[in-house]
């Protein structure tokens, strides 16, 4: 599990270990299944090495990861801002994307459109360039074919991102609370 | 960079469309400023429904705006009688709509020569014209067609002749690759990007991102308003072989 990820599930409060997996399962649904339960462990292991996150043991509870609520340090938090503004793409990584928006509006910290907005602008010019070279190719050169290929992936991204925008923006007329979250 | 008016081709200032009154009162168009300098090729995104082609509609002419002003080319145009305002869409303004709308009965040619015609142009000179246009399109060989006879990228690119057959100050396009399959839109992409070269400014309307970005520029529309703007212009991203899954 990218560290990113799990820092910015534990930006709306501190946590339990099996509350960030609950958080994942919830936005992930059936795309999380394949998902390994110790993984959000090792991982947040990692973080506190790093200075990302700290732990406390709850009073009277076993020395256990799974006993711990974890919790952003400064570094953190800046972390997952960085991450958030951070505009990705060709890695067809949906998920990652799909978690930086269920992310950004449980904790509040970025508005869900702005970051659309941002990676639409990015995939716009990358059309660009890619439409560019596709009309400056003679009509089935083998580039053309390619070119073309690289087109129709980005359109069907942007598809998805306006589907995004379409369904955060519906989100954010409703009274406040996002779905899904208790 | 396109607000001074002396250089705007197209400036709007509170466009406002409104239909029905009081409860069923709708803002298709809702207090829009726009300028579009000459020579620029603008696109306007946005979702079913958001008021763009009833924008276009409104700047070029086809219907009256509820309130606002609107300039071509340095005159105002929202107040003028319904005669000039006819004259001025024939002489100023093509028009490219998503279905082409091309006369089913008359040939390639005598589709593109109509506007001259119809603008009292001699029929030798607007068939010249015409021939010179399908020549600029790609479609010379297709003169003596009819439509039925054309591929959709093929009737689009004669749409597109036709709307160029009065020289006009603005080309308004209203989703002109909807129709259209990957190979036929490039086709529309490189005749817009040659129209484009030569000067001609361009306002295109369209759901499609590859029109959008291929654009000077780009703005989005909401509820009748306009949102965002993107200017698309300058160096490449490099990342052709990244997008190809080739590691940079």
């Amino acid at each position: 599990m990218q560290q990113e990820v799990v820092l910015a599930m534990l930006a709306k409060e501190p946590s339990h270990g099996y509350q960030l997996r609950a958080r994942l399962g919830q936005a992930l649904g059936p795309v999380g299944d394949a998902m390994n339960a110790g993984q959000i462990y090792v991982t947040l292991g990692r973080l506190e090495k790093a200075g990302l996150v700290t732990s406390e043991r709850a009073a009277g509870l076993p020395d256990r990861p799974d006993r711990k609520v974890y919790a952003l340090t400064a570094a953190g938090q800046q972390r997952v801002a960085d991450w958030l503004a951070e505009v990705s793409w060709p890695r067809p990584d949906l998920a990652e994307f799909h978690l930086k928006l269920v992310a950004a509006a449980a904790a509040r910290l970025a508005d869900p459109i702005a970051i659309v907005d941002a990676q639409r602008r990015e995939l716009l010019r990358r059309l660009r360039d890619a439409q560019r070279a596709a009309m400056a190719e003679p009509d089935r050169s083998d580039a053309a074919l390619l070119l073309e290929g690289i087109v129709l992936r980005l359109q069907a991204d942007l598809g998805w991102l306006e589907a995004c925008e379409r369904n955060w923006t519906g989100r954010r007329g409703q009274s406040g609370a996002t779905r899904g979250e208790s | 960079m396109s607000d001074t008016g002396s250089a705007s081709m197209l400036r709007a200032r509170g466009l406002r469309k409104e239909y029905g009154r009081e409860a069923g009162l709708v803002r298709a168009v809702d207090g829009v400023d726009l300028d579009v300098a000459a020579g620029e090729t603008l696109a306007v995104m946005g979702p079913s429904g958001c008021g763009k082609s009833t924008l276009l509609h409104l700047l070029g002419g086809l219907d009256r705006p509820s309130a606002g002003e609107l300039w071509l080319d340095g005159r105002r145009v929202d107040q003028l009688t319904e005669r000039a305002l006819a004259r001025l869409r024939r002489a100023a303004i093509g028009f490219v709509f998503q279905a082409f709308h091309l006369m089913d009965e008359l040939t390639a040619a005598e589709n593109v020569e109509l506007p001259a015609l119809l603008a009292g142009c001699s029929p030798r000179a607007a068939r010249r014209r015409a021939l010179g246009l399908l020549e600029r399109t790609g479609l010379a060989d297709r003169a003596a067609f009819l439509p039925s006879a054309l591929s959709g990228g093929q009737r689009q690119r004669v749409a597109i002749a036709r709307a160029l057959a009065n020289d006009p100050l603005v080309v308004l396009a209203d989703e002109p690759t909807g129709n259209l399959d990957s190979a036929a839109t490039l086709d529309v992409l490189r005749l817009f990007d040659s129209l484009h070269a030569a000067g001609q400014t361009l306002v295109i309307v369209t759901h499609d991102p590859r029109i959008a970005a291929t654009a000077d520029r780009l703005i989005s529309m909401r509820d009748g308003a306009l949102v965002d703007q993107t200017r698309l212009t300058g160096g490449t991203t490099g990342h052709l072989g990244a997008l190809a899954g080739l590691e940079g």
